[in-house]
């Protein structure tokens, strides 16, 4: 079947079957390698991404969803030049140690922001549920804190 | 999010210990509990039968797992706590950045193990069953004041006709590609047996 939908930004259709995993269509036909297979279960997180603009784990999302939908990975989650807070906080914070499911957690983390701009510890405990096996958590939760720092900044020096 | 991760190790194992109790001989589903009449209808049922036939199902997991009586869903054959703390959230559809359709959409994910269907939801905090008897379910199904103010037929549609309930019959498989344990009763008799229980008055027993 053809699918039609907008990834970071762009038009693009594909045939393929339906219940293909949207993760496999992003990583293996468009070639959009930062979003990451992890248990393949929706349990880990690390194939995160936006699907008009809710985090969706990618892994167990049959591709037929996207129709006409808006999908953005970590590849799109900056504006041009200007990186999104998650990741400028992310390399401020130097918290990645594999990195492998890092995408993972920033798309969680920019969908957490997107609806709660300041969260708690408890926030982030409730929201971000994500697994790293080098438990790099620590250092991730003073990100997320830092990230909003920044979302908050980036707010105020848009022009109104 | 350390808990999470502690959480993921622990319900891995949890997995591997049922996988083996149920591939185990004495681990048989229990059977439907009909009627002697192997053609029942719902003519044939009285009211009491048909309570008795319809409470089989909606005490069942299948049911019972998203009508809880605390904020957090329960999973898998034992009702055990969703996985990751997953929790109710202000609107029964998860909190805000890890929301039911994250991961559940509206058709069961067999490759993934991940159960879906439309509506994919908690059932509302009035609604819960959890820890209830027969006839507190009951009783409270026909609250208006707990089930959303429905009439009974209104009540009977929502039974026997809502996908998110008739999902209790096609519930797929699990992460581990175990198949989920279906109602005891067939969602035909269960069906009559709802109408059936309507058209008698939906009488109540006594406790």
């Amino acid at each position: 079947m053809t699918i039609s939908f907008n990834i970071n930004g762009q038009p693009t259709s594909l045939d393929v079957d339906g219940d293909t995993p949207l993760l496999w269509v992003v990583r293996d036909m468009l070639d959009l390698k930062g979003t990451k297979f992890g248990c393949g279960k929706a349990a880990c997180g690390a194939c995160t991404l936006h699907v008009d603009g809710k985090a969706v784990r990618s892994c167990s999302y049959a591709v037929k969803y996207a129709e006409g939908k808006n999908i953005t990975t970590i590849e799109g989650l900056s504006s041009g030049d200007q990186l999104h807070p998650v990741q400028q906080a992310w390399m401020e914070e130097i918290v990645p140690q594999c990195g492998y499911c890092q995408p993972g957690f920033m798309m969680a983390t920019a969908a957490l922001l997107s609806e709660i701009p300041n969260p708690t510890d408890e926030d982030i405990d409730n929201n971000i549920v994500n697994v790293c096996r080098c438990a790099t958590y620590y250092r991730m939760r003073k990100a997320i804190h830092r990230a909003a720092g920044l979302q908050s900044q980036t707010a105020k020096n848009q022009p109104s | 999010m350390k808990n999470a991760h502690r959480a993921y190790l622990a319900a891995s194992l949890l997995l591997g210990i049922l996988v083996l109790g149920f591939s185990t001989p004495g681990a048989q589903l229990s059977e439907p509990k009909l009627p002697e009449s192997s053609e029942s209808t719902a003519a044939e049922l009285t009211p009491e039968q048909a309570f008795d036939l319809m409470m089989e199902v909606l005490t069942h997991k299948r049911c019972v797992n998203c009508h809880p009586s605390d904020d957090y869903p329960r999973q898998g054959e034992d009702s055990h706590i969703h996985n990751f703390g997953v929790q109710r959230g202000p609107d029964n559809h998860g909190v805000a950045a890890l929301q039911c359709q994250t991961c559940h959409q509206t058709e069961n994910n067999n490759h993934a193990g991940v159960p879906g269907a439309p509506e994919w939801s908690l059932a509302p905090r009035r609604m819960a069953w959890q820890g209830l008897t027969r006839v507190e379910i009951a009783r409270s199904m026909l609250n208006p004041e707990n089930n959303g103010g429905r009439t009974l037929e209104e009540t009977v549609h929502h039974l026997t006709e809502h996908e998110l309930v008739l999902w209790a019959w096609e519930p797929g498989v699990d992460a581990n590609g175990t198949p989920r344990e279906k109602p005891p009763v067939p969602k035909a008799e269960y069906i009559k047996a709802v109408k059936a229980w309507a058209a008698g008055g939906a009488p109540i027993p006594e406790e």
